[in-house]
């Protein structure tokens, strides 16, 4: 006879068993290379193929370049991180954060044509929870004459 | 005012301070005078939060821009309900409001057993007066609202409109609120390996503050949700972003608490798991406040970048490193006093039930984490989204429900083929019933059917438990159908509270399923242009174009567009959808456009259209059909409202106690003291 908790273990592992194949089954299906486009170009060179695979491209939207295709709703831009730049090609409604030189994360692949074809596009705004966010604005002050870091009066 | 509050929170780091040292001496020595000492230290270290906290918001209110915290997250022109929350707006604010609220129920907590409870409370005062002191110290040192600007601005540069929001007003107070009522648990836990006390004593405050982190972290997350849904304008409600799953984790490990707890209270089993739940749970609050305040992780919630992080890093390995340490030497105190006798038993339900939870958390946990794992590992950054946590959670997610019925019904120890038969047989018949009909109703969708088909099983459960027991009080005490329901929940509210709980993860779980059914279409329309759309329902929708307006009002700009919306050719009224572009007291536009939704609700489908922009005298228009989304936040209103009730407190009842019970009997009647 086997024991209650015996059976009970055989449960358990069946129930995280399953659970733990989910994961890593949807890792591989869903899973997404999270990339800077040095990154991207890096893998690109490497490995030529590499572009055939979806990946979320992180970078910083090159101010003038934002433009609305006449007629449909496509937006053209080109992304960059300083280094390497990317003409991006998106269709769809675009969030309102979505403006000249704000962080985005493109999600989609390289077509062809050397485009990034994006089918989400995320726009991050560091000022969204915090007004004062990092870096910036808070330092708008500290660049101010006379201030002083933690003074107190 | 607020230089009293500036100068009352550098007391309350030096007063918390002194409280740690004292009562963890005491504790030591044994010595009475220490463990008072400290135990009045807490309540002077609360007395000098709450000015410090009164201070800020005085500046707050009065406007004094000299302060860098009131200039960088108000401005003149906002409402004063919205200079009020801006308290908990900001990092620093955030943090001395964290501090406001774990001294206030370190405070009452410790003054709740102050004669009861002798080995563990001073401990506990310890422990409680460290993690005050971390946070007091995190403010003062590294986010201190108090900072001056060295120069006076004409005006604050206010808050991101989103914020300005009645569920942004409350969410975030909700949320700390259960995260930091974690803290007692810990700490008594804690204080219950240190002394080796791990009888019943600790089990029965640590249950009641775990319960009171439940409700808020419930009513929080529900509220959150809401926000999302309504002021957002991306047509949902959970997007399993790293901050959300980072206040879903200490519910799940929570919640698995207040059931596996029931089995050691009744068998005596589970209590090594049980502390670690525990401890589990705080380590998840501070890990989820770390993982939002450091940027670690990529979030579409950026809270801003700062040094805490740091700190809240080395706050947190300490803690765990303490824990392990704790737990290890004291596994031979942790020995269970009964072993489990049967697979089908309430025992071996308990345990699946915090199995799926902690699987869940785990799984959540481990996809929040994965771009870390996968760049430490292999080098690349590679994030799960929502598809992943789908695929995951709605198997799990479906398996708990099961285990939602089969759980209070199904008998302790080992249950007889009787019993099964006499209290399952109607619950499953209404739960295949519900299945078959909704199929023969058309619908296809396998987890959808699945979802309901449990919804209906769990349902059933619970209706036949009221109908037993109102049933019974009738017919022994005669009473109307009303005194009857009243009385049987209020007499068991533990119990018929459980089940009001359960009834509203039957209604969320329904909501969420009908997601499935989600429809969402992007429609371009010049003015008197009209589209026509057909929902999951089958009902045809007419939507015609008012054209589109551009007015000025107190602090923002407004471009809005109104529809006329028929549904089945029946006039519905008009639905407006607003972008707003909010300004300062210069009408310099300030922070990035935002959107008003239009959201028409009904029972059965929220129509949900948001304007995404405008071109010439195009709007575009998304136009979404979401089922049953109203019942989320009604589900989440069940559950806090059964939540409620369970921790309402409660005269001891006269009732012989047995098993394992009898050995909480003392506690239970020095808790009773207590009150």
């Amino acid at each position: 006879m086997i024991s209650a908790r015996a059976k009970f273990l055989v449960g358990g592992v069946l129930v995280l068993g399953t659970a733990g194949y989910l994961m890593a089954t949807s890792i591989k299906d869903t899973g997404m290379y999270y990339l800077t486009p040095t990154e991207f170009a890096t893998k690109l060179s490497v490995d030529p193929t590499f572009r055939n695979t979806g990946v979320k491209l992180g970078a910083r939207v090159v101010p003038g370049t934002i433009q609305r295709v006449p007629g449909g709703k496509e937006y053209a831009f080109q992304v960059t991180d300083g280094a390497q730049v990317f003409p991006v090609v998106y269709r769809g409604i675009a969030p309102d954060t979505f403006t000249d030189g704000v962080d985005v994360v493109v999600e989609g692949r390289l077509s062809s044509n050397g485009t990034f074809q994006a089918t989400t596009l995320l726009a991050k705004c560091a000022s969204r929870y915090e007004n004062a966010p990092a870096g910036a604005p808070n330092d708008k002050y500290k660049q101010t004459p006379g201030y002083k870091s933690g003074s107190r009066a | 005012m607020i230089l009293v509050g500036e100068l009352s929170l550098w007391v309350a780091l030096l007063m918390a301070a002194w409280a740690a040292v004292t009562s963890c001496t005491g504790g030591v020595l044994g010595r009475q005078d220490l463990i008072v000492s400290g135990r009045r230290g807490m309540y002077a270290t609360t007395a000098m939060v709450v000015l410090a906290s009164i201070g800020l918001w005085t500046a707050l209110l009065t406007h004094d821009f000299s302060l860098e915290y009131v200039a960088g997250h108000t401005s003149a022109n906002m409402p004063k309900v919205y200079v009020f929350t801006a308290f908990w707006g900001g990092q620093a604010g955030s943090m001395l409001f964290w501090s406001l609220i774990l001294s206030i129920y370190s405070s009452i907590a410790i003054w709740s057993v102050r004669d009861k409870a002798a080995d563990l409370a001073p401990w506990a005062c310890g422990v409680l007066a460290l993690i005050l002191l971390f946070f007091l110290a995190t403010t003062c040192f590294k986010a201190n609202p108090y900072d001056r600007l060295a120069f006076i601005p004409a005006d604050g540069k206010g808050m991101n409109p989103q914020l300005q929001n009645p569920g942004m007003a409350i969410h975030p107070p909700n949320l700390y609120l259960g995260y930091v009522a974690t803290a007692v648990p810990f700490a008594f836990a804690i204080a219950a390996l240190i002394t080796r006390r791990l009888d019943a004593s600790w089990l029965l405050i640590v249950r009641r503050w775990s319960l009171v982190s439940w409700f808020f972290l419930t009513v929080g997350i529900t509220l959150g949700m809401w926000w999302a849904y309504v002021e957002l304008g991306w047509s949902g409600y959970w997007a399993w972003d790293p901050v959300e799953n980072a206040s879903f984790l200490p519910w799940l490990t929570g919640t698995a608490f207040l059931h596996s707890i029931m089995i050691q209270e009744k068998r005596g089993m589970l209590r090594k798991w049980n502390v670690v739940l525990v401890v589990v749970t705080f380590l998840l609050s501070i890990f989820g406040t770390f993982l939002t305040r450091s940027g670690m992780i990529e979030s579409v919630h950026s809270f801003a970048q700062s040094p805490v992080g740091t700190w809240f890093a080395t706050f947190f390995l300490a803690s765990t490193g303490a824990t392990i340490y704790f737990v290890y030497t004291r596994l031979k105190d942790l020995e269970a006093t009964a072993e489990l006798e049967s697979m089908v038993s309430r025992e071996a339900a308990f345990l699946y039930n915090n199995l799926v939870l902690v699987g869940i958390a785990f799984s959540v946990l481990w996809g929040t984490l994965f771009p870390l794992i996968s760049e430490a590992v292999r080098g690349s950054k590679i994030t799960v989204g929502p598809p992943f946590f789908n695929a995951v959670n709605i198997p799990l997610g479906l398996l708990l429900l099961g285990l939602t019925g089969v759980g209070p019904l199904i008998a302790w120890r080992k249950a007889s083929t009787a019993n099964l038969r006499r209290q399952f047989f109607f619950p499953v018949v209404a739960g295949i019933g519900t299945g078959l009909l909704l199929a023969g109703l058309g619908m296809r969708n396998v987890h959808a059917l699945i979802a309901y088909t449990l919804a209906g099983f769990v349902s059933g459960t619970i209706g036949q438990e009221f109908y037993k027991g109102i049933g019974a009080r009738r017919s022994i005490h005669g009473e109307s159908l009303p005194v009857a329901v009243v009385r049987l929940v209020a007499r068991n509210r533990r119990r018929y509270g459980g089940y009001i709980v359960h009834a509203g993860i039957v209604v969320l779980f329904c909501a969420f399923a009908g997601l499935a059914f989600k429809k969402d279409h992007d429609v371009p329309l010049r003015t008197a242009e009209s589209t026509e759309l057909v929902d999951p329902l089958g009902h045809r929708w007419r939507f015609v174009s008012q054209g589109i307006s551009t007015s000025e009002t107190l602090n923002r700009f407004v471009t809005a567009i109104g529809l006329e919306v028929f549904r089945d050719g029946v006039r519905q009224g008009i639905l407006t959808t607003e972008k707003r572009q909010y300004f300062d007291s210069n009408k310099q536009a300030q922070f990035e456009p935002a959107t008003e939704v239009g959201i028409r609700t009904s029972a059965m489908l929220d129509l949900y259209v948001v304007l995404a922009g405008v071109r010439d005298d195009t709007a575009e228009l998304r136009i979404s059909f979401n089922p049953l989304v109203v019942w989320v936040w009604i589900g989440g209103m069940i559950m806090a409202i059964g939540g409620l009730i369970v921790m309402w407190p409660q005269a001891e009842r006269r009732r012989a106690p047995s098993g394992y019970v009898a050995t909480l009997a003392p506690a239970r009647a020095e808790l009773a003291a207590m009150k």
